[in-house]
């Protein structure tokens, strides 16, 4: 049995201890916004904040998860409620087939947690991990620069862990 | 060909190879319009004037054929019928639709025929119309050839006009006004007095009238929907993880399910081992598929840790095992036994060749995975006398028939719920996760099976790009190119794809040399000639097809006897380019790219223009040299369409073809050794990362005249004008992709 916080809830689940988050999080616990799309930490598209540090999630063995804070993009906010980096990416129509963004999101939800106002060769780093076969990075590079600005607007911190976006 | 005669000899051209279909028919057949597949079953109270509109007190349907593999097919689909119809966004839902013969493709007919999209003559005019008969009386629904827009945009505008009028007619009837006091708006029939009757409120009169099929098309000048940024009715989910694709279905009960079937594709399985796997956790059952094994468990991880302990003894590859024997493969195909067409044969080639002190150049392309990053899925039921398959595929009709002869059920029996996926490339034009989740269903009768391949399966079973080369001769001087020959060898990637279609083929194949018979210059002396190459590994149609090889070939060789005549490259094609459309996007890129004006050293610009699926596509990259390294820092592109109807789709889809056309040729290749693929998953086959992606702007052309597609036209010119870029910058002439053997990008 291993427990851990899955978007703000305790969470309990019974699998080997080798199983990784991603699919815990897929077919054990039905949250299939986080995607797969290596298995190797090639793309990106199975990206979670793990303790507020993006992570994929295909290589967080259960066990590692112990005890731990996880976020997924249906925690990062809703249809209804979009988070600010959310907000970015429907203002800016960032997706094509889709299936990457969930991970592009978490990914830069947790690069402005840090830095709020990044350069253009700060974006590029951080993302570079997160791979999109649709070909959207231009309008990526939009949705960060402008996710950046409305988390700047506030005087406010942002907690990725916390903040479902009121912005 | 061309003659109507050849044609109902049951064959017909697809992708520009004939193919037979088992199709007979008479004059009265092909003005019989397919029925309406939502016409079964209507309840009294619900109404659908066409394929396309279905009406219910609790809402509206609207139907979007098309796939939409990541391109927004379903959007634009329904915002067509939508803007005829004055519905807003929000006022109806949007679903694929079955299968249905009613849904024939009308618009790929213009690439199965061997005439420039230009050519409006009678014998490519007559052509195109006993193609396009063909594929209705087969009912061919497939989404491929850029044709999404083209094929929809009258009839979907109609069908929303059909329903408009019909429900006006019904309001009419209900309060007795006069038909011409009403109007529609936001889904709703308008009274003069200003009352509303929402559309859901007038199907049941609706239902019992005729369709009132004489409509008026809006001007463009009239449009709400079309030609304006509008938000795509997906972006919201995606941008929340709420989009479901197939791989995230999880019905109740059901077992998830892993194949290894042979990597030496289309080998036989020898023997296997399962007993190690069937010990582990979670296994539930290990069973014998085509060419393979099925790991059934209780979660996806569970099922891919069993297969990949299964021990298998494969068979040989049926083609040569090593890449060394693939190029020999191409090299000596350049044989009059091997000719598969001529297609251009202009002036005296040999004598202006023999003239002149001229170039002789060899090109080169390998083998690319489609690799879309939503690995490939199903999930199919069999129960009850029906089976239910769940899936995207962009040939409905086809993935139907392929679980109809596997299940021995009726394909009326067959329901397939086509889903969005996570890309496609020409990916799910294959069958593989078809055929093996109904093999695996069919032995487990009432149980839902979910299949996932790994990444690592995905790969080993894609069906790549063809690999190719091309030989080319040309004499240039300072009055322009004066003789060009091209003989391009490619295996046949239509040929192919279709023997796994089951849609035998002859004739033909005018994707071989695409984007250079077709190339829009006025060359007095010119042959193109198109070698078929024997299969070698099976291969399909790959985001833009036979023009992503062609364009590089002839695009580096234009660019080779310019500059070897001293002519800029821009200004020479501009003086060769004899296509209107063609001139409009050179231009265009050579004014956003300010062309004539200087680079620093250590710069360089480089231009291409292809023209694919009637798109003619210009492209200026732009690239720097730091440090021994290439950075492409921008790109200018601009594509004539006609009309831009999805102005947001369109700049996404033209850079996003821009991004998978540089990525591709400069980091990709698949190559076989022991018969396997060697690439098996992204870090052996990135594409482009976000770190390379340079700078793009884009201009769509809106010449007025007809609507094509978007899709892939942005493709084939990316490569070349990254070599004349790089050429232009270094002075180092690439013939050869991927890039990344010569030269290191930044």
């Amino acid at each position: 049995m291993t427990s851990f916080t899955l978007n703000g809830a305790a969470v309990e689940v019974e699998v080997p201890e080798g199983m990784p988050l991603l699919w815990v999080l897929r077919d054990e616990l039905g949250l299939v916004g986080t995607k797969y799309g290596c298995g190797i930490a090639q793309c990106g598209a199975c990206t979670v904040l793990f303790n507020g540090q993006a992570m994929r999630s295909c290589q967080l063995p259960i066990s590692a998860v112990a005890g731990a804070e996880v976020l997924t993009i249906e925690g990062l906010g809703t249809p209804d409620d979009p988070h600010p980096v959310q907000q970015a990416w429907i203002d800016e129509q960032v997706a094509q087939c889709g299936y990457c963004q969930s991970g592009q999101v978490m990914q830069a939800a947790w690069f402005l947690s840090n830095n709020t106002d990044p350069s253009d060769a700060e974006i590029d780093a951080a993302m570079a991990g997160n791979l999109c076969r649709c070909g959207t990075y231009p309008r990526i590079r939009q949705a960060v620069r402008r996710a950046a600005e409305m988390l700047a607007a506030p005087v406010q911190t942002f907690d990725p862990l916390t903040d479902s976006g009121e912005g | 060909m061309g003659r109507i005669a050849d044609v109902t000899r049951r064959t017909f051209l697809f992708g520009s190879v004939a193919l037979a279909g088992g199709v007979a028919f008479g004059v009265y057949k092909v003005q019989e319009t397919p029925d309406n597949p939502l016409a079964q079953g209507l309840a009294p109270d619900a109404a659908s004037f066409n394929p396309w509109v279905l009406i219910r007190p609790d809402g509206i349907t609207l139907i979007a054929p098309h796939t939409d593999v990541g391109q927004g097919a379903r959007s634009v689909q329904a915002l067509m019928i939508a803007e005829e119809m004055d519905l807003e966004p929000g006022q109806f839902t949007v679903e694929p639709g079955q299968p249905s013969p009613a849904y024939w493709n009308t618009a790929m007919a213009a690439d199965a025929v061997p005439f420039l999209h230009t050519d409006q003559g009678l014998a490519a005019r007559s052509a195109r119309t006993a193609i396009g008969a063909v594929i209705k009386l087969s009912g061919q629904q497939v989404t491929g050839g850029s044709s999404t827009v083209a094929d929809s945009w009258e009839k979907l505008r109609r069908a929303g006009a059909v329903a408009r009028e019909t429900l006006k007619q019904a309001a009419a009837i209900d309060t007795g006004e006069a038909l011409d006091t009403l109007s529609t708006e936001a889904g709703a029939v308008v009274l003069r007095d200003g009352r509303r009757i929402p559309y859901t409120q007038l199907a049941a009169t609706a239902a019992r009238i005729d369709p009132v099929n004489t409509v008026t098309l809006r001007p463009p000048s009239a449009w709400r929907l079309l030609g304006k940024p509008v938000q795509r009715l997906d972006t919201v989910a995606k941008s929340t993880g709420t989009q479901t694709f197939g791989i995230d279905l999880m019905p109740e009960g059901v077992i998830n399910a892993t194949v290894r079937f042979n990597p030496r594709q289309g080998g036989a399985l020898l023997s296997y081992d399962a007993a190690d796997a069937l010990s582990m956790p979670g296994v539930r059952q290990i069973l014998p598929v085509t060419a393979g094994v099925a790991v059934l468990a209780d979660n996806t991880w569970n099922a891919f840790q069993a297969a990949s302990a299964i021990r298998c003894e494969w068979g040989q590859a049926p083609y040569p095992p090593e890449m060394a024997q693939h190029w020999a493969a191409v090299e000596s195909s350049f044989t009059e036994e091997r000719l598969d067409k001529v297609w251009r044969e202009d002036g005296d080639v040999e004598a202006t060749l023999a003239s002149g002190a001229g170039i002789e150049r060899e090109y080169r392309a390998p083998y690319l995975a489609h690799a879309p990053l939503e690995p490939l899925s199903a999930l199919c039921r069999v129960s009850d006398g029906r089976a239910d398959l769940w899936a995207a595929h962009q040939f409905p009709r086809l993935a139907q028939q392929l679980v109809a002869d596997i299940t021995g059920l009726p394909t009326g029996k067959v329901y397939l719920h086509n889903q969005y996926c996570g890309g496609s490339f020409g990916h799910r034009l294959e069958f593989e996760n078809i055929r093996y989740a109904t093999e695996i269903a069919v032995q487990l009768p009432g149980e839902t099976i979910k299949l996932t391949f790994s990444r690592e399966e995905d790969f080993a079973h894609d069906f790549p790009r063809q690999i190719g080369m091309a030989r080319v001769r040309g004499v240039s001087d300072s009055g322009g190119i004066r003789a060009l020959e091209i003989d391009v060898a490619t295996p046949s990637a239509i040929a192919s794809q279709s023997s796994r279609a089951n849609l035998p083929l002859a004739g033909p194949d005018s994707q071989i040399a695409a984007g250079v018979w077709n190339a829009p210059y006025a060359i007095e002396h010119m042959r193109v000639r198109a070698y078929r190459v024997p299969e070698l590994a099976p291969i399909s149609s790959w985001r833009s097809v036979g023009a992503s090889t062609g364009g590089f070939f002839i695009e580096s060789a234009i660019d080779e006897l310019l500059i070897e005549a001293g002519q800029d490259p821009l200004a020479g094609r501009l003086a060769l380019c004899n296509d209107p459309a063609s001139r409009r996007v050179l231009e265009a890129v050579r004014e956003m790219s300010a062309w004539d004006e200087p680079l620093a050293p250590g710069r360089g610009r480089g231009v291409a223009l292809v023209v694919s699926f009637g798109t003619p596509v210009a492209e200026v990259v732009e690239v720097s040299v730091r440090e021994g390294k290439i950075t492409i820092d921008k790109v200018f592109v601009a594509a004539e369409v006609g009309r831009v109807i999805d102005p947001v789709n369109f700049e996404n889809q033209t850079a996003g073809g821009v991004i998978w056309g540089l990525g591709h040729a400069m980091n990709c290749e698949i190559t076989y050794a022991d018969g396997m693929a060697e690439q098996r998953n992204f870090h052996q086959h990135t594409g482009m990362r976000i770190n390379q992606c340079p700078a793009i702007q884009v201009r769509g052309l809106e010449s007025g005249e007809g609507v094509s597609g978007i899709g892939e036209p942005p493709v084939p010119p990316a490569a070349p004008a990254l070599a004349n870029a790089i050429y232009a910058a270094t002075g180092q002439r690439l013939r050869e992709m991927p890039f990344s053997k010569f030269v290191a990008f930044a």
